[in-house]
């Protein structure tokens, strides 16, 4: 559990390019860590690759917070 | 005759990430020993570019903005081309974009604006850049642009990009009529779709890349390599005799019926 949450800031990290401590599981991606809408696309793309699912696009547009994510990939492991 | 691009200069315009086609062109040209001209499209793109470019083992890219939509942004690169690097060998040209919104659903939904933007930046803009590069390919040159199987026959949610890469590959055919007598070739490589941020904004993509897995005679979808190394081709003397043609990278997917 732990270890999914770690993995997912850690991609979180890298592609928008904040601090780790910025990342929390209410974070909103466009609102607290700047993200726009293609970063999004790459988040998902990165987290398809990470976790080897797939995430529909009507899914990945249901995503806004760390803790979305979190959710998602801790229900369809 | 050789592979090797050495002492020779390619523009490559449209990286947006590691995942892009224009990142496959790159490497293949650059391990084949091409200097190399990375062009983004705005700030959004720049650090992305910079560090892609820094990871290939030459160090001496160039890296310049250029928004297609904009003829002086386009002159002002070019100018820049020349003075930092004089003469080029080539450009590939990666660069498409629909709004979101119409690459889904019925194409005849697509609105006047978005009809009108898919074309400018996904077709008009391969002769806006072909216009200003032939005059740094004074030894001759070779343009590669992407197109794809939807702008031949009708793919699903591809819809206006389709229509804008009809258009495109006619604009190959009448820039490789044009620029063939100053030894400058024109190709497009109609690649099998490829899992990039651009792909991604094409509706149901993950169902498009599994029909490909299924059903294309290679059995296996297309990767950046694959792309990269036919851009190779068309960029070195090998492809001499080719121009205004569209090479199908797609592992044989076009040849099917549905």
């Amino acid at each position: 559990m732990a270890d999914i949450q770690e993995r997912i800031t850690k991609i979180i990290v890298d592609r928008l390019g904040v601090d780790e401590e910025e990342v929390k599981i209410e974070s909103s991606f466009k609102e607290d860590l700047g993200a726009d809408s293609l970063d999004v696309v790459e988040l998902v793309m990165e987290l398809e690759d990470e976790f080897d699912m797939e995430i529909s696009d009507e899914d990945a547009e249901k995503i806004a917070t760390v803790g979305d994510v979190v959710d998602y990939i801790n229900s369809h492991q | 005759m050789n592979l090797s691009l050495e002492n020779r200069t390619y523009v490559v315009m449209g990286v947006a990430n590691k995942r892009s086609i224009a990142w496959g062109i790159a490497r293949s040209l650059s391990n084949a020993g091409a200097r190399l001209v990375f062009t983004y499209a705005g700030e959004r793109f720049e650090k992305g570019v910079r560090d892609l470019a820094e990871s290939l083992d030459r160090k001496d890219s160039l890296v310049i903005p250029c928004d297609v939509t904009d003829d002086e942004q386009i002159k002002g690169a070019f100018t820049r081309i020349k003075e930092e690097v004089g003469v080029i060998h080539g450009l590939a040209h990666c660069i498409a974009f629909a709004n979101v919104d119409e690459l889904k659903g019925e194409y005849l939904n697509t609105t006047r604006d978005g009809f009108l933007l898919a074309h400018n930046i996904s077709s008009y803009s391969l002769t806006a850049v072909a216009k200003e590069a032939r005059g740094l390919m004074t030894e001759g040159g070779s343009i590669v642009t992407m197109t794809y199987l939807g702008g031949e026959r009708v793919v699903s949610n591809y819809n206006v990009m389709g229509v804008a890469k009809a258009s495109l590959d006619a604009s190959v055919k009448y820039l490789a009529n044009d620029l063939g007598k100053d030894g400058i070739r024109v190709n497009a490589i109609s690649a099998g779709p490829i899992r990039t941020l651009a792909a991604k904004g094409v509706g149901d993509f993950n169902s498009i890349l599994k029909e490909i897995e299924e059903r294309a005679p290679l059995r296996r979808t297309t990767t950046t390599e694959e792309v990269g190394d036919t851009a190779l081709y068309l960029m070195s003397d090998l492809s001499r005799g080719l121009t205004g043609e569209i090479l199908h990278i797609d592992s044989g997917y076009h040849l099917l019926a549905r």
